[in-house]
């Protein structure tokens, strides 16, 4: 019993340096770096200003925020449009190869999401495999330039953050009880009436969550337009890596970061608001 | 035009290869109160699933006011179920939980208000309207399940044990409102319940379901005084068997022997003397006298008083015959009768009312 306690206490405390150490200290220091000015021989020089904060608003930036925003939403509907009904169809699946299939789902995740992308890559090639098909089948006659076009980008997030979507809406549909659905169908409700009064509110944790595990990261994955968007494509999380490591404006690349995770707190705070304790709980 | 409301013809269902239902017929009439009853996994619940139509039978066909439904889906059945387990939508509250029915056919919003306002009048919740279904009792539950079927104004409402969640007192109570609000309303209930005492005191008819099988239809007395089978005594009540071996027939009279006695019984169902039978008696027809009461004890077994259990109004004895063999019988007061003291040991004499026993063929 006592080791029980002690040995929570200590695992507790781990987790939290751990948080401390490699979380909120860099945190802390960005936060620092984005009121500091760019420095001619450093990186930075040590002296207050909201010089980069003021450029946040400036046009350029707004319109990069802008096509971030417009990416993320677009990779996110996609990634519901796709995830909704093979998450439905996996959880009502009536046998015990469902497992499995999760397994399917999830085993992408142990790969690097680098590696992935640059599967991608070669799958859009001019004369790689999609290319190809539709060549063979006369659908065009000359391949398409697919890579380095905003579709390779959207394929490329879409690609990459769909077990996001489709575990959360799992989990959700899952635990939708079907005999409220047979309720509903006694009471006479037709197929979209019972989805659109009983099943999509009821699954609409599932959504928050899965559009919250989606629409955050797509705004920041750097390496998908870089890779599949060649250099045509600048989103926020572009933007970021350029003021570090290309412009070496340390205190800018730290000003958007500290705006981008304004922002994304904000959306968790409506999440959070919008959501009872009950449906939270669900998703774990 | 027939009186039934619903025909049911060779149903068959099976699940994974088992045969859930077998063959079964049934006609319920317009306006009854009837009851399947059965033990756990007999098939009630399936029975109803096909009734609504949210389930599709192997075989077999449903006629439902006139109309062959068979083929046809939940939602134009004109029949609503009050599930096993409520199935109120957690997401919506009660008025809108009882509107779903009515917003599914496009009723005009105001003839809805009214509606909606009235069922819960009906069921006590209109106290009620803003909450949602965890935020009911049990029983509130209930009534709200009800109310949103009911709303409908259905040819039929099937009811899948909707008392069984509930506690003695409140289930006592909600059998007399149900039992009020089928005579309100007029509509057939299809009432599914495993409690025997529940399905005798409430249903113009029950259909006593087994294994997929109606084993008998009838009204309460009738499956309770003249069981078709076996199981069917056993199941409903409590019931002395007797395996009864026939010595000879006099025309309506057979000479049996029960437990070593041989005794005289009407033989109403024509047995044959090759035939073997049982003798079923229920405890409350069974007589039992002391030593000094009686003078002709040649239609009467020998016993003697194992327990007592004095229940008020009346009293429950378990008797060992000289087999060993423990009946049980149930004596009930006269006023003015002090002879009902019996005591552990004392030795009695055990008969019934002629006529009272319920003979049956042995089942191979
Ligand atoms: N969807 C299904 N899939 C497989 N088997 C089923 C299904 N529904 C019912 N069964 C089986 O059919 C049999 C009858 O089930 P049913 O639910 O009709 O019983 P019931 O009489 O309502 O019992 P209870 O009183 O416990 O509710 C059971 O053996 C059950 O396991
Ligand atoms: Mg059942």
């Amino acid at each position: 019993m006592k080791t029980n306690i002690l040995f929570r206490r200590i695992s507790i405390n781990i987790i939290w340096l751990w948080i401390g150490l490699f979380s909120l200290l860099p945190l802390l220091l960005v936060f620092v770096t984005s009121f500091l000015s760019q420095g001619t021989n450093q990186f930075i020089s040590y002296h207050f200003s909201l010089h980069s904060y003021a450029q946040l608003f400036s046009p350029l930036f707004l319109e990069v925020f802008a096509r971030s925003l417009c990416f993320a939403i677009v990779t996110t509907l996609c990634c519901l449009v796709i995830a909704y009904p093979f998450a439905f169809i996996l959880a009502r699946l009536k046998t015990n190869l469902k497992p499995l299939l999760l397994l399917l789902v999830i085993i992408p995740f142990w790969t690097s999401s680098l590696l992935r992308s640059y599967a991608v890559v070669i799958l859009l090639e001019a004369n790689g495999p999609l290319n190809s098909l539709l060549i063979h089948w006369h659908i065009i006659d000359k391949p398409l330039q697919l890579l380095y076009t905003n579709f390779a980008v959207v394929i490329g997030l879409v690609y990459s953050l769909l077990p996001f979507m489709i575990m959360p809406l799992y989990a959700n549909i899952e635990k939708l009880d079907q005999r409220l659905i047979d309720a509903a169908r006694d009471l006479g409700a037709n197929q979209s009436t019972v989805f659109a009064k009983v099943v999509l509110p009821l699954t609409m944790p599932g959504i928050l969550s899965g559009i919250l595990l989606v629409l955050l990261p797509a705004m920041t994955m750097f390496y998908i337009p870089d890779l599949l968007g060649g250099a045509k494509s600048l989103l926020l999380g572009n933007l970021i890596k350029m003021q570090y490591l290309a412009a070496r404006n340390w205190p800018m690349g730290s000003a958007v970061s500290i705006g981008l995770t304004v922002l994304m707190g904000g959306i968790l705070l409506i999440y959070w608001r919008f959501t009872s304790r009950r449906d939270r709980q669900a998703l774990v | 035009m027939t009186n039934s409301i619903i025909q049911i013809r060779n149903l068959c269902q099976s699940y994974h290869g088992q045969e859930v239902l077998h063959n079964i017929d049934l006609d319920i009439e317009r306006g009854e109160f009837i009851t399947l009853l059965g033990p756990s996994g007999c098939g009630k619940t399936t029975l109803l699933r096909l009734i609504s139509g949210l389930e599709s039978p192997d075989s077999g066909e449903i006629i439902i006011n006139g109309h062959d439904v068979t083929q046809v889906s939940p939602q134009e059945r004109f029949v609503n179920t009050v599930f096993q387990s409520f199935a109120l939508f957690p997401h919506m509250n009660v008025y809108d939980n009882v509107a779903f029915g009515l917003r599914c056919q496009h009723v005009a919003k105001d003839e809805i208000n009214e509606r909606v306002i009235a069922a819960l009048e009906m069921v006590k919740l209109e106290k009620f309207i803003h909450r949602k279904p965890n935020q009911l009792s049990g029983g509130q539950q209930q009534r709200v399940a009800i109310a949103r079927a009911v709303i409908n104004k259905p040819l039929v409402l099937l009811l899948d044990e909707p008392l069984s969640a509930l506690d003695y007192r409140l289930r006592k109570n909600m059998q007399m409102e149900l039992k009020a609000l089928q005579r309100q309303l007029g509509i057939t209930f299809v009432f599914v319940t495993h409690d025997q005492e529940e399905a005798l005191s409430m249903s113009d008819r029950v259909a006593v379901i087994q294994e997929g099988n109606i084993e008998q239809l009838g009204t309460p007395r009738e499956v309770y005084e003249e069981p078709n089978t076996l199981a069917v005594a056993k199941f409903i009540g409590e019931v002395n068997i007797f395996d009864t071996e026939i010595i000879e027939i006099n025309n309506d009279d057979l000479t049996v022997n029960i437990e070593g006695r041989t005794l005289t019984l009407k033989n109403h169902k024509g047995f044959r003397a090759d035939q073997k039978i049982y003798t079923l008696l229920r405890p409350e027809d069974i007589k039992v006298w002391d030593e000094s009461e009686v003078t002709d004890t040649s239609n009467m077994l020998p016993a003697v008083i194992e327990e007592v259990i004095y229940k008020g109004s009346l009293v429950d004895l378990s008797i060992r015959l000289p087999s060993d063999r423990i009946i049980y019988a149930t004596e009930f007061f006269n006023e003015d009768d002090d002879t009902l003291n019996y005591v552990h040991g004392e030795k009695v004499w055990v008969e019934w009312y002629p006529g009272w026993e319920v003979i049956l063929p042995h089942e191979d």
